[in-house]
């Protein structure tokens, strides 16, 4: 199962690394990982997104509360969270396309940050699952390039009742 | 205040931390250091021949003092060699702080003369480690280095030192305290936990404590010793446990796993009740998992959480200092003196069962002509005093002493268990001495192994310690070769040591004493001697090269599938 967690670490030189290192000196997988300082710029979070058996994620929870410059370990798979990543992707669109690409932006809301005379740049937020609907509508007209953030997740203020996504 | 140099500061901290010997060996990123090093006249410093010996050496100290062990080399080569030693103490949990010295921080990244990204080496077998970009920061981080290196599950620390921050000023003052967000072991065992352990042990009928390395660490021998007496628990022990639990207690089971003994496998898998305290579940222990102590319900006592349930899944985990935990436990039997009364007749077959068991299958090796390496140990057991510390190398020496050595007490037994470190015994006897210069401390070696480090022969001859090396001489890398024995159908690839030096002619080249044995019949009168010359010796026994270890749990295979004599 697909588990998101955040890492609450100092602020500081290696930090990532030993993250990152733990990760792949015990064979644990990191499906996405996105970091940046928090509010207290001494401070980082991490979100780091992995999938294992519940042993494993035990292991993964444990061991980088080990970590000494670890300060916090919140897997939010145990709450109610809200989850956005983004992602930037060039599509052609050459005149048969072209409002018809507009037209998918419009349904998923995706904003047009860039215009060219073949191509359209798109930005989109969302969870995985939209993030992924989208990709899959727009292959067939042409990706031409691609980015894609890692996953952040925030806990949801109510706990236990599902409200808009 | 004054203003001193970092280098100067360091010393000042070494003070303050208690230190009074440390090992190492310089180089030009430590100049600094070892020029105020040569004013601290209360710091004793023993220069090595390797770096991986210095190592090994403050590990050595470490184990048998309990205190931290303390290493300075100097930059790239210097620091690298440390590398298996880091390692070593880091499996087995041993706490030393290892200093580095390094490039200016100017030249950092820049692939300068003697350069290496020792913290980025390091940073997966050490508990933490540090690069020093800031003087002012110096203090904080030797504070805080030797703090985690001791506290918790102790484990070592690397701290490196770039040179420009070592020859700089700054107004030293060392911290008083730690003020670590981040870090804060739990020592105090979960008092219902503690509550359900002994509700599940008064109600068991098979019970057995398996005890581990964290036995020792935890110096909680004493309470361990206690507690079983009191419930008649037998104990067996790993091979990082050895000592926690006397050997000759009768409830002794001796070492369980892959060469451990019938009884204590056999034990281990008919339990109804594991109490694990201080050990990891290796699987040089648990054989084949899934039918490690199939019958038992597992009670985990450790201090480190990621220890539990990694390897077996534990019914009853407590996370905490051994110490404390079996404080607790003992507390928590009071006023349950009809439970304990009927646990202790109900427990009484399963430790007849285990009596026969002993006297089946006790640990046995032939008598013959030749040397028998076995022997050779039962003999050093008889003679030594016992506070004597041995170390050994690793190999058949090391499974044969932790079989035939009856070890009394903690910390007199020192050997790389996790990692499995050929050439850590001599340079760990080194530091051993270092920390108690009046006792008898014994290297029990392989051929093999004691040419990883022998260069060290020249630091126990320079400074005076008289470590005494028994050389269990089989021509071999016997380990190796006999599992090419059993499981390679004897063919002995590149395991046979057909030349190996002459260790008495290469003992005196050192300046040492050199003794050879050949005859099962000399070798007490060698011993003997061995223990009553006043320098370094090292005894050559001339042993049966075809000798194996026995019994023998295949890898993988469950642990009461032995092999036996
Ligand atoms: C540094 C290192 N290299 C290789 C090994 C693998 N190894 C384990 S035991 C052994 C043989 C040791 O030979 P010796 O020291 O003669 O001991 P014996 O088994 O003969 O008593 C070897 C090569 C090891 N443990 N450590
Ligand atoms: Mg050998």
């Amino acid at each position: 199962m697909r588990h998101a967690i955040s890492v609450y670490v100092d602020n500081q030189a290696g930090v990532l690394s030993r993250v990152v290192g733990l990760f792949s000196g015990r064979g644990f997988n990191i499906e996405s990982l996105s970091v940046a300082p928090t509010l207290d710029p001494s401070k980082s979070l991490m979100v780091i997104t992995t999938s294992g058996n519940e042993q494993v994620l035990e292991q993964i929870k444990k061991q980088l509360n080990k970590l000494i410059n670890v300060i916090k370990v919140v897997d939010c798979t145990d709450k109610d969270y809200v989850e956005r990543e983004m992602i930037l992707v060039k599509v052609k669109a050459e005149k048969e396309t072209r409002a018809e690409v507009l037209r998918i932006a419009d349904i998923f809301r995706a904003k047009v940050i860039d215009v060219s005379p073949k191509s359209y740049t798109l930005s989109l937020t969302g969870d995985k699952s939209k993030l992924e609907g989208f990709i899959e509508i727009l292959t067939p007209i042409g990706i031409l390039d691609f980015v894609r953030t890692g996953t952040v997740v925030m806990e949801r203020e109510m706990q236990g009742r599902r409200k808009l996504a | 205040m004054k203003k001193i140099t970092g280098a100067q500061a360091f010393i000042e901290a070494l003070r303050c931390e208690g230190v009074t010997s440390a090992f190492g060996y310089p180089g030009g990123a430590v100049l600094d250091i070892f020029d105020a090093l040569m004013d601290a006249r209360d710091i004793q410093f023993i220069l090595t021949r390797h770096e991986q010996g210095a190592v090994h050496a403050a590990d050595g100290y470490a184990r048998a003092s309990g205190r931290v062990g303390v290493c300075l080399v100097t930059s790239g080569p210097g620091a690298t060699n440390t590398v298996t030693g880091i390692a070593t103490a880091y499996m087995d949990s041993i706490p030393i702080v290892v200093f580095t010295g390094q490039v200016p921080t100017h030249l950092i990244g820049n692939d300068a003369f003697q350069e290496a990204d020792i913290v980025g080496i390091t940073r997966p077998c050490t508990k933490h480690n540090y690069l020093v970009k800031d003087v002012c920061d110096l203090g904080r981080v030797i504070k805080e280095a030797f703090y985690i290196a001791r506290t918790g599950r102790p484990g070592p620390v690397l701290v490196d030192l770039p040179k420009n921050v070592m020859n700089s000023t700054v107004n030293f003052k060392y911290p008083d305290s730690v003020k670590l967000d981040s870090y804060c072991p739990t020592y105090k065992g979960h008092p219902g936990q503690i509550r359900r352990i002994i509700g599940l042990i008064l109600k068991s009928r098979r019970p057995v404590i398996y005890a581990g390395g964290g036995v020792t660490l935890a110096d909680a021998s004493k309470e361990l010793g206690e507690f079983a007496r009191r419930l008649q628990i037998p104990v067996t022990t790993t091979l990082m446990g050895m000592g926690a639990f006397p050997s000759g207690d009768p409830l002794s089971l001796g070492m369980l796993g892959m060469h451990g003994t019938y009884a204590a496998n056999m034990a281990v898998t008919n339990s109804d009740c594991l109490i694990a305290i201080g050990a990891r579940f290796d699987d040089r222990v648990t054989g084949k998992v899934d039918e490690f102590a199939p019958k038992a319900k597992i009670i985990h006592i450790d201090i480190d959480p990621t220890s539990i349930s990694k390897n077996v899944k534990v019914d009853l985990p407590v996370v905490g200092d051994c110490r404390l935990v079996l404080r607790g436990m003992l507390a928590e039997l009071d006023g349950k003196d009809a439970e304990l009364a009927e646990m202790l007749i109900q427990s009484e077959p399963w430790r007849s069962e285990i009596d026969v068991w002993k006297k089946q299958q006790p640990l046995k090796y032939c008598k013959s002509d030749i040397i028998k390496p076995q022997y050779v140990i039962e003999m050093i057991d008889e003679i030594a005093p016992d506070d004597t510390i041995i170390t050994t190398e690793v190999g058949q020496n090391q499974m044969w002493t932790a079989q035939f050595y009856k070890f009394k007490e903690p910390r007199l037994f020192l050997t790389s268990g996790g990692l499995g470190t050929m050439g850590y015994g001599f340079p760990a006897a080194i530091g051993a001495q270092v920390a108690f210069p009046n006792r008898t401390v014994i290297d029990i070696a392989g051929d093999g192994s004691i040419q990883m480090n022998i260069q060290e022969l020249a630091t126990a001859v320079q400074y005076n310690l008289p470590v005494k090396v028994m050389i269990l001489n089989n021509g071999y890398l016997g380990m190796v070769r006999q599992w090419q024995s059993l499981f390679y159908k004897k063919r002995y690839s590149h395991t046979s040591m057909a030349v190996s030096p002459d260790f008495v002619k290469l003992a005196e080249a050192y300046g040492a004493k050199g003794l050879r044995v050949t005859r099962p019949e000399d070798v007490k009168g060698a011993i003997q001697e061995a223990l009553r010359i006043p320098g370094p010796v090292f005894a050559d026994f001339v042993v049966d090269p075809e000798e194996d270890v026995y019994p023998m749990v295949p890898a993988g295979a469950p642990i009461n599938n032995m092999l036996l004599v």
